[in-house]
């Protein structure tokens, strides 16, 4: 299908038989018949990569090129799971990396593992500032 | 010559001491303390230099000193592509540019990417107040306006939690918020706020504010839609004071969207100045550092505008217009703004009404972030700048207005009615899911409370274990929904089910997202297209209607219902018999009572109260206390009082004549006077008293008898007598002056007292 713009918004009314939670189940067939059959999983309700990166085109069509980032880079960790998630916002705090090292290899586990290049990039750019900061000094 | 002790102190200093005002308390401008809203001498001149495409420098500094946030800045928010070009021009042109309805929004939008915060912070602050609320309403991003409220309580009780967030559902607010006393509860809190706010209806946004780690998982387990807890601050040692950089924050923003969640920044002026890192920069060229950052992380939007930096920059010079020009930066730079009117930033009801109207007369993407739709009392994140004991000032502001505030009226019945079903709704999750059963009484007892001060319910001690359990055992929001539809309340499951679901399509993930009538409405299919007078966003009739529909309206109808109430009883206690025309009279003893066409026939009260019977009793014992005779006459050519009494005086043979309207109104008048230069007169119905009557009636015999009596004076204590009485004096008056007939000649009444009349 290809890339929406501002004239295919919102996504749900005008490509709902398409929008799919991340085991396949359909954005239509979520109702609350299926959720007392028990079909429906809280996994059924988590957004996709693909409707992220939708958003992220529609997001940039309108002329908002940074929030279209912002999306890019969350379709890259939808697949990454909450603890991974919570430990790398943990090492990005001041003074919880002690080493630009730590964050270059937080960068290389997403590049690698979860083929997140974007986020990698953003740690690495975290990385150099960090560095000439002084924020990998240890805080009490 | 005694001597007087000189005077210490004039009074009237005294009493402004008690007024709420004082209690306010307020700073000498002081850049180099940062005390200082719009302009410090250490802040930056705005430029820009750009080398290959990369910012070389900005504001003053070169790329190798910046700090982390000129760094990331430099990096995510300006755009090299258009710096030059936008920095290139002056700031006064721009800030004519943002009031100018010809310069459309999306142009200067797309300048804003390339101008850096110090010329931000330069061309809003060369705006006065109104062309800053005039620009806001021009820039901000959805056309549509919205609300945001606060639904927390002292104990943390869970049902009056649910009872509480039916009612601010119903009152229209598009987003509640709610957090804990006790950080422990934030999951019953969590559950309990999102069954409330499925009662009724379903699109209202939900979050609970919590600590980061913990909010996020609340969210993914489905009970919350948004967040908008992750802070930013304009000065690098208040951030990493604040225990985050600008990466941290920005990986937690990609990280809610990548749950689904929608999610906005918050940064305020004054965050720095509290926290000690204020670096002698002024309130707005700091703000305007946290927003590009927030544009530069890719933020869909801020809570902006104070916040809980509110009270602190309203005490320092200008500190509300500041508050006012950093929302109109976060939507010059095209970010959904939830523009403060949070924390309350004043003891003083006036500051409060004057610091919301330019709000809800340009409108916002939520006014509030949030309202405090509870009790002050009740107010975990501490009082906001309007609550649940203004509700009704806020509605009549947008109806007095014409402005679109965002929320609705609610019927007194409609309300009681949403509460029981909340209640019972999160009763019956608790039992189904095992957690906890309360009684009828707790129930019954929140469903009438105004406040947490009133509930005989849960304690915040005995919540704990609930929200623990709901957090270990790992109830989502599927189990939650399940078990209102196992207890029948297949509407509030199927609302719940529908926030859940739009998660999936991301659609509330773009700017300034909100539900309205089960449609995601954003600045993407609800941009704002204002370009003057009848564009933008103005009321529907349906809407219009809606806002105006606050309760107890007067109309004639209500009226004379209630003087239809009094027409037994005063038949009862009064007869008027018509003897004939009346006749000028020659008795030097006598004064002319004159009343108004609708008097004890159409109308039998005054607007104080008094039953017309008394009212003329008491005027005739007063004339006959000097020993003179009273004659009513009943003029049918005028209702009003100058004339009434003129008219009188003419026909008596004393030559002083009364005249009474209906509604109290009472004059005294000499027929050698001219019409609106009486004797005495009582203008100030609703506070006469039947005393006061009493002694107009003895001082009209005593002007009968050539004497000079002292004039009876009705004290008053500054009432606002037009806005308490206004509009029912001029339906009752309507009521006397339809009776007028042109010409038609004055009766001779007989007055008979049926129940102790004066004789």
């Amino acid at each position: 299908m290809k890339t929406p713009g501002v004239a295919d918004y919102p996504l749900a009314e005008t490509r709902g038989e398409t929008i799919r939670g991340k085991r396949g189940l359909a954005l239509n067939d979520i109702t609350l018949a299926a959720v007392l059959a028990d079909t429906v999983t809280m996994e059924d309700l988590q957004i996709t990569p693909d409707a992220l990166r939708d958003q992220a085109a529609i997001a940039v069509d309108a002329g908002r090129p940074t929030l279209g980032l912002n999306l890019q880079r969350a379709a890259e960790l939808v697949a990454v799971p909450q603890d991974m998630i919570m430990s790398t916002y943990e090492l990005l705090r001041p003074g919880r990396a002690s080493s630009k090292q730590e964050l270059l290899d937080r960068a290389q586990l997403f590049s690698d593992t979860y083929n997140a290049p974007a986020i990698a990039a953003f740690l690495l750019e975290a990385a150099e500032i960090y560095e000439k900061r002084g924020v990998f000094t240890y805080r009490f | 010559m005694t001597d007087t002790p000189r005077p210490n102190r004039w009074r009237r200093f005294a009493e402004w001491d008690e007024r709420p005002l004082r209690l306010d308390k307020f700073a000498r401008e002081d850049p180099a303390h940062g005390f200082s809203a719009f302009r410090s001498p250490g802040d930056p001149k705005p430029a820009v230099k750009v080398t290959s495409g990369r910012i070389a420098a900005m504001d003053g500094v070169l790329a190798h000193d910046f700090d982390m946030i000129d760094a990331f800045i430099a990096a995510h928010h300006l755009d090299p592509a258009v710096a030059q070009e936008a920095m290139a021009i002056p700031s006064d042109t721009l800030a004519r540019m943002l009031v100018d309805m010809h310069v459309p929004r999306a142009e200067l939008v797309r300048l804003a990417h390339g101008l850096t915060p110090a010329k931000l912070a330069d061309v809003v602050a060369r705006l006065n107040a109104l062309e800053i609320a005039f620009a806001y309403s021009k820039m901000r991003a959805r056309k549509t306006p919205g609300n945001q409220a606060h639904v927390t309580n002292a104990k943390d009780d869970p049902l009056q939690l649910a009872a509480d967030a039916a009612v601010a559902v119903a009152y229209g607010f598009d987003e509640i918020e709610t957090t804990m006393r006790v950080s422990r509860n934030a999951w019953s809190n969590a559950v309990a706020c999102a069954v409330g706010a499925s009662v009724g209806r379903w699109g209202v946004l939900f979050q609970c504010a919590s600590e980061e780690a913990e909010e996020l998982r609340i969210g993914m387990a489905g009970f919350t839609s948004y967040a908008e807890t992750v802070s930013v601050y304009g000065t690098e040692k208040s951030f990493t004071d604040g225990d985050d950089t600008p990466w941290s924050k920005a990986f937690l923003a990609a990280a809610y969207a990548s749950r689904g969640i929608k999610m906005r920044c918050t940064s305020g002026a004054g965050s720095e100045l509290l926290m000690g890192f204020h670096q002698s920069q002024s309130l707005l060229y700091l703000e305007a550092r946290c927003l590009c950052l927030q544009r530069g992380m890719g933020v869909q939007g801020t809570q902006n505008g104070g916040i809980d930096g509110a009270p602190i920059t309203a005490t320092v010079p200008g500190g509300v217009r500041e508050l006012m020009a950093e929302n109109l930066i976060a939507v010059w730079l095209d970010l959904e703004c939830a523009s403060g009117n949070d924390a309350r930033s004043s003891e003083s009801e006036i500051r409060v009404g004057a610091k919301i109207l330019p709000y809800l007369i340009a409108g916002s993407d939520l006014i509030c972030s949030g309202f405090g739709s509870i009790l002050a009392y009740d107010n975990s994140f501490n009082p906001s700048l309007f609550n649940a004991e203004e509700m009704e000032d806020y509605l009549v502001l947008q109806r007095d207005f014409e402005a679109d505030g965002g929320l609705t009226p609610v019927a007194e019945h409609r309300a009681l009615d949403l509460r029981l079903r909340a209640v019972d709704a999160i009763a019956a999750v608790f039992e189904e899911l095992g957690l906890s059963t309360p009684t009828p009484d707790m129930k019954a007892s929140v469903v009438t409370a105004s406040g947490s001060a009133d509930t005989r319910s849960y304690s915040p001690g005995e919540v704990a274990p609930i929200s623990e359990a709901i957090r270990d055992r790992q109830i989502t929001v599927i189990d939650v929904i399940k078990a209102l539809a196992r207890r029948g309340f297949t509407a509030e499951a199927e609302n719940l089910l529908n926030v859940v679901k739009l998660r999936l399509s991301g659609d509330y993930l773009q700017t300034s997202a909100m539900v309205r009538g089960g449609r995601v409405v954003s600045a993407i299919n609800d941009p704002n297209d204002y370009q003057g007078p009848g564009s933008g966003y103005r009321m529907t009739e349906a809407r219009r209607e809606s806002i105006n529909d606050i309760r107890d309206l007067l109309d004639q109808d209500v009226v004379l219902r209630a003087e239809a109430d009094h027409k037994a009883g005063q038949a009862a206690r009064i007869a008027y018999g018509v003897i004939g025309a009346a006749e000028p009279g020659t008795a030097r003893d006598e004064v002319v009572i004159g009343i108004s066409p609708a008097f004890g026939l159409k109308l039998f009260q005054t607007t104080a109260g008094h039953k017309l019977s008394d009212l003329l009793r008491v005027l005739i014992q007063g004339i006959q206390s000097r020993g003179l005779r009273a004659r009513v006459v009943r003029f049918r050519h005028t209702a009003d009082t100058s004339f009434l009494g003129l008219s009188a005086a003419r026909l008596s043979g004393s030559g002083i004549g009364i005249g009474i309207q209906a509604k109290g109104t009472a004059v005294i008048h000499s027929a050698t006077r001219l019409p609106h230069n009486n004797l005495e007169l009582f203008s100030n119905a609703p506070i006469t008293q039947l005393d006061h009557y009493a002694g107009f009636g003895r001082n009209a015999a005593a002007y009968a008898l050539g004497e000079n009596p002292e004039p009876v004076l009705v004290p008053t204590r500054g009432e606002a007598m037009g806005s308490r009485y206004h509009a029912r004096v001029a339906m009752i008056y309507a009521i006397e002056t339809g009776l007028i007939e042109d010409g038609a000649a004055p009766q001779e009444i007989a007055v008979t007292f049926l129940e102790g009349g004066p004789r």
